[in-house]
């Protein structure tokens, strides 16, 4: 069962890539939860996010045990299982912010969201690999996958989470594109997204049609939603070229970041690492992404490639949009920086997503 | 290459994988380009931004000087007063914590929002005052909700606070925010929009004492508005302390006599010209000018008769009465038209023209025989007559100038009157009529055109028991810094001297002497055993009595009634007090006038040592 090729073909590069961004991770986390307290002691929430990322390495590791195929075969377990997470969080879920994400396991909460996007990235792939052909998919070859991307996603939005249901159609929308969809159905799919803009904005909540609206004109209302991305631009710009040091930015020191530790973590690692530091933490995503779309082309499995790569776009939307916003280049959606912003189930979810890819890395030789 | 297997074609997928790098680095590209953008280009702009954020400037006020009477006895004191203040940059979402301050301390939305508008909307970042000088119980549930109101935090302020309520209150004045044209007037640098400056009296004519100069600090706040610490200090300078020439203890007793009257007294040290009481009444609470007089405070006292917001020492003028004999002796005795040995005889009356000129003797049958010193002693106004009528209305104008009247004495308090001392010449001009000689017999004894103020007859008479000496009332002693060193002491400044030579003075001085001290003066009533006191009663007629009238009618209306006279000083051979008592519809100089400046006389010799306590 244990191949000792499997030790030989391990990619450390990777593994090191991605060390390197957890520990980035770690130094601004540190920055921005010791905003504006006294350094005597290691915040909470840096210990806890400490333990996240090593129980993440670990989830990680356990990943690469089970041959990435077993997936394929799993597929369909996997996804009514988080379905039925997804059910059970609103029937029983805990209320956080307005929103009902979390169900309490224990003495651990977890976000079933999280999970349905490896769920369905799993899913697609396990379609996909089936159905696939040069000309691209017919419509009928759609209906499938699109009750898998639908299914969740209403469940989502429901919670409410349109940020994370957009990430899912996202990564859907990605993955069928890279498998190739026929020139007419691609067509028509686009002409039905655009004519159901306008049926989307009249199911917006007020606070989200608000967010959209301060995006396109964030001097619409400087004191109230268009304030987040107000300070944020001028934390980011503050930074100038160098930085003002580590510890030393006021906008994150003195509160005026929203969510500082979270979704604006970008705006402290700018405001104190400056242009530079920005510029190496884009370096290192970029390469992730590289080595990402890398394993999907060395690997000789229809289904690990496509799962490569779904998995490899889910972390590309999740930089876009989070680092995107943070920059006032998009509304402001609460899309967590991988293995930067603070939360357990981000970090989970992320490392097992990294499991994957590693254990597709080192199994890309066999095929089926 | 035909349908595909569950092995992948490896130029297909490296075709795929090849568009979407290009897209991934489209987007890097563009993230690039945005930190360039953001960092490097309007880096300089957003870093300003930032500290500007952060960086606040707050003004520290200076402390307004203290005022203190001639002893050193405190009167105006700055006292600590809390401020309520709304930074609405940090109260987002500014309606909610506007509803919870409303709710927490009983204000009524309206009104908070009233004053934010009033403060200067659209101000983010600036300190606005949402409610002035909140009480300690206000004080103490707001901070006890203080991270519950974000953007919410309270000032302490030093207010003004004049601690004898109504006391003095005219002489001091009161403090009011400074209005668009003073601000535009530039005679107040450093003072600004929404700053308090004086508006009458001492507060006001010395305000560029009082005043001091603004200080500041830089401070750092978090988003919330909190300091978190301070980055520079300029400190501010503290006003200027005043010691004034009044003497509060006698201020009282002055202000305690004229108590239920409308009136005013003003008393002066003969020797200098200070002011040691200027009384008048009704008097009004300074206290309510803090932080702004409400609208139904303002009606109240604007739509008083008495006329409370008036300094009646110096603003209100009347005719002189039978206190202007001591002018018309002045006139008869320099110009040599009468004498010791001129004598008159009063029936009660005097005819002239066609018309009876009476005396008030006229109902018990007169004076009989009278020379200037019973003239003067009991009022004989047929004397006066005669003597008028020798002495003509110009000539007569001449003194009253002389002894300072018809001009404004030049006490440091702003909208000072300058009464009126009329001649034929005025006459012609303002009526375009001539003088007619009956005119002259009612100047004579101060009826008529005449008017003066409180403060001119106490210069006159103070001269009079000084020896002929005119003094500037002088209200201020000395400033005072914080160090306690003196940095400017006032000099008493002589304006002129009494048209009268020695003998005259002599002559009237024995007058006025006999009017209390004689068997029959008009006041000897207040006599006080112990010293002596000199002066001159004065009944001023508000309503002129018709033929047959009786001469005090009984029910008539209050507003018509007489006004009381009375100018003294003592002790008569050596003063230390000159007074000046007007007591409107008072009807009788010497009935309502006379015995207040007896118990000031009496209250003041006390404390000197020239009388024994409880001696009156």
């Amino acid at each position: 069962m244990f191949d000792r090729r499997l030790i030989e073909n391990f990619d450390w590069g990777f593994l090191i890539l991605i060390l390197m961004i957890g520990s980035v991770g770690l130094v601004i986390l540190y920055s921005a939860v010791s905003a504006g307290q006294d350094l005597s002691g290691v915040h909470v929430l840096f210990t806890k996010q400490v333990i996240w990322m090593c129980a993440g390495l670990c989830i990680m590791l356990m990943t690469l045990v089970i041959d990435f195929r077993e997936l394929d075969k799993l597929s369909i377990f996997i996804f009514i299982f988080c379905v039925g997470l997804l059910v059970s969080v609103l029937l029983f879920g805990r209320m956080g912010g307005g929103s009902r994400r979390w169900l309490a396991l224990g003495f651990v909460t977890i976000q079933p969201s999280e999970l349905m996007k490896i769920a369905l990235i799993i899913s697609l792939a396990s379609v996909y690999s089936n159905s696939v052909s040069e000309t691209g998919l017919t419509f009928r070859k759609l209906i499938k996958p699109g009750i898998f991307c639908i299914l969740p996603f209403i469940l989502i939005v429901k919670q409410p989470d349109l940020g994370t249901g957009l990430l899912l159609l996202l990564i859907a929308g990605s993955i069928t594109l890279f498998v190739k969809v026929e020139k007419k159905v691609l067509f028509s799919l686009s002409g039905i997204c655009l004519a159901a803009v306008p049926l989307v904005w009249f199911t917006l909540k007020e606070y989200q049609k608000n967010r959209i609206l301060t995006f396109l004109n964030p001097d619409r209302d400087p004191m109230g939603a268009g304030w987040h991305i107000i300070q944020s631009k001028i934390a980011i710009g503050s930074g100038m070229l160098t930085g003002r040091g580590f510890l030393k930015g006021t906008q994150n020191a003195l509160s005026f970041l929203p969510e500082q530790h979270t979704d604006f973590i970008v705006s402290v690692l700018a405001e104190e690492w400056g242009f530079v530091g920005c510029s190496v933490l884009l370096i290192l995503y970029f390469f992730l992404l590289f080595w990402g779309l890398n394993i999907a082309y060395g690997c000789r499995n229809l289904f690990g490639s496509i799962l490569a790569f779904g998995l490899t776009a889910m972390i590309f939307w999740q930089i876009f949009i989070n680092i995107g916003m943070v920059m006032g280049l998009m509304p402001v959606v609460g899309v967590p920086l991988p293995l930067v912003s603070y939360g357990g189930s981000s970090v989970v979810t992320n490392m097992v997503a990294f499991g994957i890819l590693l254990n597709i890395s080192m199994r890309k030789f066999s095929s089926n | 290459m035909g349908q595909f297997t569950k092995n992948p074609d490896k130029e297909w997928i490296k075709q795929r994988l090849m568009a979407t790098s290009l897209c991934i680095m489209m987007v890097f590209v563009l993230l690039f380009l945005r930190l360039i953008y953001l960092q490097v280009i309007k880096g300089e702009e957003y870093r300003r931004l930032s500290e500007k954020n952060s960086v606040r400037l707050k003004s520290i006020k200076s402390s307004r000087g203290l005022i203190f009477d001639r002893y050193g006895n405190l009167l105006v004191e700055n006292r600590p007063s809390f401020n309520l203040k709304i930074v609405l940059e940090d109260a987002r979402p500014v309606e909610e914590t506007l509803k919870k301050v409303s709710s927490l301390i009983n204000i009524s939305n309206e009104i908070l929002l009233e004053n934010i508008e009033k403060a200067g909307n659209g101000a983010f970042y600036k300190p606005l005052i949402l409610k002035k000088d909140i009480s300690r119980e206000q004080l103490a549930i707001v901070e006890a909700h203080k991270f519950d109101l974000p953007g919410i935090h309270i000032d302490i302020e030093p207010t003004r606070h004049y601690i004898h309520k109504k006391s003095a209150a005219h002489l001091l004045g009161y403090l009011g925010e400074i209005n668009g044209d003073e601000l535009k007037s530039g005679k107040y640098p450093g003072v600004r929009t929404g700053d308090s400056i004086g508006k009458e009296g001492i507060e006001k004519s010395y305000e560029r004492f009082l005043q001091g100069k603004r200080g500041g600090k830089q401070v750092e706040v978090d988003a919330n508005g909190r300091i978190i610490k301070e980055l520079k200090r300029v400190e501010p300078v503290s006003g200027k302390d005043l010691h004034l020439t009044i003497d509060l203890a006698l201020q009282q007793t002055a202000e305690e006599q004229l108590k239920d009257k409308d009136g005013s007294v003003v008393a002066l040290d003969p020797a200098n010209g200070d002011v040691l009481v200027m009384a008048s009444s009704p008097s009004f609470d300074q206290n309510d000018f803090i932080g702004g007089i409400s609208k139904k405070k303002w009606k109240v006292l604007m739509d008083d008769p008495g006329k409370p917001m008036s300094n009646k020492a110096i603003q209100a003028e009347y005719p002189p009465a039978s206190t202007y004999k001591i002018i018309t002796s002045f006139a008869g005795l320099e110009e040599k038209l009468i004498d010791l040995n001129t004598k008159a005889y009063c029936p009660g009356y005097m005819n002239y023209g066609n018309r009876m000129y009476r005396c008030w003797m006229y109902k018990r049958g007169g004076h009989g025989e009278v020379n200037i010193v019973k003239g003067l002693a009991e009022s004989c106004d047929v004397f006066y007559y005669q003597a008028g009528e020798k002495i003509g209305v110009d000539t007569l104008a001449q003194y009253a100038k002389g002894s300072g009247l018809g001009k404004k004495t030049g006490i440091m308090l702003a909208n000072e009157r300058s009464g009126l001392v009329p001649t034929s010449q005025w006459k012609k001009k303002r009526f375009n009529e001539p003088w007619q000689g009956g005119e002259t017999l009612s100047i004579s004894i101060g009826q008529g055109f005449n008017l003066v103020t409180p403060l001119q007859m106490a210069v006159v008479i103070a001269a009079v028991g000084n020896g002929g000496t005119l003094y500037k009332p002088r209200i201020l002693k000395t400033v005072v810094d914080t160090n306690g060193e003196v940095i400017k002491k006032t000099e008493p400044e002589i304006t002129g001297g009494l048209p009268a030579s020695k003998e005259t003075l002599k002559i009237v001085k024995q007058g006025l002497l006999n009017v209390v001290q004689g068997r029959h003066g008009s006041a000897r009533q207040i006599k006080i055993k112990g010293t002596q006191i000199a002066g001159k009663t004065g009944t001023a007629q508000v309503y002129s009595r018709k033929k047959g009238e009786k001469f005090i009618k009984k029910g008539l209306a209050k507003t018509l009634r007489d006004h009381a006279w009375f100018v003294c000083y003592a002790p008569a051979n050596d003063p230390i007090i000159a007074i000046a008592v007007m007591i409107e519809h008072g009807e009788s100089g010497s009935r309502t006038a006379a015995p207040v400046a007896k118990k000031i006389i009496a209250k003041y010799l006390q404390s000197k040592g020239i009388l024994k306590e409880n001696e009156e």
